[in-house]
């Protein structure tokens, strides 16, 4: 108890100023995305501005888009799906990926062979196209996208569980605990899961950062988030017809997207080694 | 141990062929899941009963799905690639020159970006540790984290909105000379370079990293070699495997980031042609493009494990 309680204080003093900056750019978004109704100085769907296009005023903060709707108000919005989804589907795919990953590791045999060659075999579709697939098949709208990038992450979770859990798999508490008699759930939850969750944890951030691009790729095709609703790939689109004239409402929600990846990247490159690393 | 080699290679390709069957396999039936009945949706006002009846007999829409997905892999294999749901055009017409523009466009890309991110990711290792090497770094991880379409909308911003030197949009079926050519190649082609360079550098990066780190690097340092040399003529030859293998891998990343490309600069290739189609829910078309998307990339993993392989002198 006083072990794990050493490390988690550790954990809040070892981060370095380029993670806080990190950490606190990521909190800022989250925040932003639950909080989004009620500072949103305008109503999202509502034309406020005569202008389109319109420039960074101090009215409007972001500029106006190309209806001349708040952008400042859209991008808050937005954040709610850009942010929401994609942590629904990185949750996802990691929790599927996690789970089969330990169970092959401890069952081996021919559930882990066969498991594998599937998984590495849906791991060789590019992602993008898997996602204009499934689009193309079934049509677009929030559930189907959750799941569509969920089953593209997954076998990269997998992966990467897999090869710790297989590692721990040799330990002699885990041969200690299947002496006794414990079944499969017992091995992975209490023997394994506990000893590579750190490493586990900083994967599912990364693969945050893939799922975000993904989704503001897909939006930005316009087979992502559908209107009326509007991620902050599906701005950039709606707002392409402003390029010419580089206003703010294409240029802001790139760069929202931006400064979210490269935080979360910030902050899980600049985690504590102990966390991090596959050995903890 | 030569055979050990053919061994792993044939090994290899065998596993990507049954990879190609799995993934052809998950194309047809995500593609099949289609609710509705694509009959009607195609006759559409038209759809009396026996008008969909007869159409759904012509199109076997009544057999099971596995013998569809026989009959549709079949078609693949002989080089019958179906018809075009939208405009009845067999989908080999629509696709032909489509497929080559996609192609040229790829191309010029490896070849402008494989020197330059080839020079720059040795020069950052060689280099290890200095501002030049930290300022690649970041910029490489900035590239790698950003979506491509913003790599592309900034470039559009920055070339022909401020500095006005390029056109926005690009037709590759409107060029007539030199000049034209460059102008309508100059963006995608830059966009993409930029995604594709930004994983190649740190991959060549990290090759030439660690083989300088081996002792007979360090040896070679001892003995008097120049820095040049120890690179050159010590490190390089045997990074060579890994970088071969970054390169390859590194080429897979065009595909992801051709979609954007095609669509943003309205470049008349395959990927474009497939976006279109998606939003018309032509399926043979759809099921067309995915299979040489797949094809494509898995051609270049499967190069790339193939080279590692081959490389590893402890096989040798």
């Amino acid at each position: 108890m006083a072990a794990t309680l050493r490390s988690r204080l550790r954990l809040g003093y070892a981060l370095n100023p380029v993670g806080v900056v990190g950490f606190c750019i990521v909190a800022f978004w989250a925040v932003m995305a639950l909080a989004a109704p009620l500072i949103a100085p305008h109503p999202v769907g509502e034309i406020v501005d005569f202008d389109y296009f319109g420039p960074m005023t101090r009215e409007f903060w972001l500029g106006t888009d190309y209806l001349g709707r708040d952008m400042l108000s859209r991008i808050l919005m937005g954040a709610r799906y850009t942010v929401g989804i994609s942590l629904a589907a990185v949750a996802l795919a990691c929790f599927t990926g996690v789970t089969l990953g330990m169970t092959a590791a401890v069952t081996g045999g021919w559930f882990d062979t066969v498991l594998s060659r599937f998984l590495d075999a849906l791991n060789s579709i590019p992602s993008k196209l898997f996602g204009l697939v499934v689009v193309a098949g079934i049509g677009s709208s929030i559930p189907v996208l959750i799941a569509t990038l969920a089953v593209i992450y997954t076998p990269g979770a997998y992966r990467f569980a897999r090869a710790l859990a297989v590692n721990v798999n040799t330990m002699d508490f885990v041969t200690v605990a299947r002496v006794r008699g414990e079944g499969t759930g017992h091995i992975i939850g209490s023997e394994i899961l506990p000893n590579i969750i750190g490493p586990v944890l900083a994967d599912l951030g990364l693969r945050f950062v893939f799922v975000v691009l993904l989704l503001s790729g897909l939006s930005f095709l316009g087979l992502g988030v559908q209107p009326p609703d509007a991620d902050w790939g599906a701005m950039v689109r709606e707002n392409i017809g402003g390029l010419p004239f580089g206003a703010p409402a294409v240029v802001v929600p790139s760069l929202a997207i931006a400064s979210l990846t490269i935080s979360v990247n910030m902050l899980i490159d600049n985690l504590p080694r102990r966390i991090r690393d596959r050995s903890a | 141990m030569k055979s050990q080699i053919a061994y792993l290679v044939l090994n290899r390709m065998a596993a990507a062929l049954v990879t190609l069957l799995v993934v052809s396999f998950t194309i047809f039936f995500a593609t099949a899941m289609l609710p509705g009945d694509v009959a009607e949706v195609l006759l559409g006002q038209a759809a009396t009963p026996e008008a969909v009846a007869g159409l759904r007999t012509a199109m076997h829409l009544d057999e099971p799905a596995i013998l569809r997905f026989l009959r549709w892999i079949g078609g693949l294999a002989t080089g019958d690639l179906g018809t075009s749901y939208a405009n009845a055009i067999p989908v080999a017409k629509l696709i032909g020159g489509r497929l080559a523009n996609t192609l040229k466009l790829a191309a010029v890309t490896a070849v402008v970006s494989v020197p330059v991110a080839l020079g720059l990711g040795i020069l950052a290792a060689v280099l290890r540790g200095t501002l030049f090497d930290r300022v690649v770094t970041a910029l490489t991880i900035g590239v790698i984290s950003v979506p491509e379409f913003m790599i592309a909308t900034s470039a559009v911003l920055l070339f022909s909105v401020y500095l006005k030197w390029l056109p926005a949009l690009s037709f590759a079926n409107e060029v007539q000379s030199l000049g034209q050519l460059l102008r309508v190649f100059v963006m995608p082609v830059l966009t993409l370079s930029f995604v594709i360079s930004a994983q190649m550098i740190r991959m060549t990066r990290a090759a030439v990293v660690e083989a300088l780190d081996k002792p007979y690097a360090e040896m070679a340092l001892l003995k008097g070699a120049s820095r040049t040399r120890v690179v050159l003529r010590h490190a390089l030859p045997n990074a060579l495997g890994p970088i071969v293998n970054a390169v390859a891998l590194s080429l897979s990343y065009l595909l992801g980031g051709v979609i954007i490309v095609e669509t943003i600069f309205n470049y008349p290739g395959i990927a474009k042609l497939m976006v279109d189609a998606v939003s018309t829910r032509d399926l043979p078309l759809i099921q067309t493009c995915a299979m040489i998307f797949c094809l494509g990339y898995l051609l270049l993993i499967t190069i790339a494990d193939i080279v590692a392989i081959v490389s590893n002198p402890r096989l040798r």
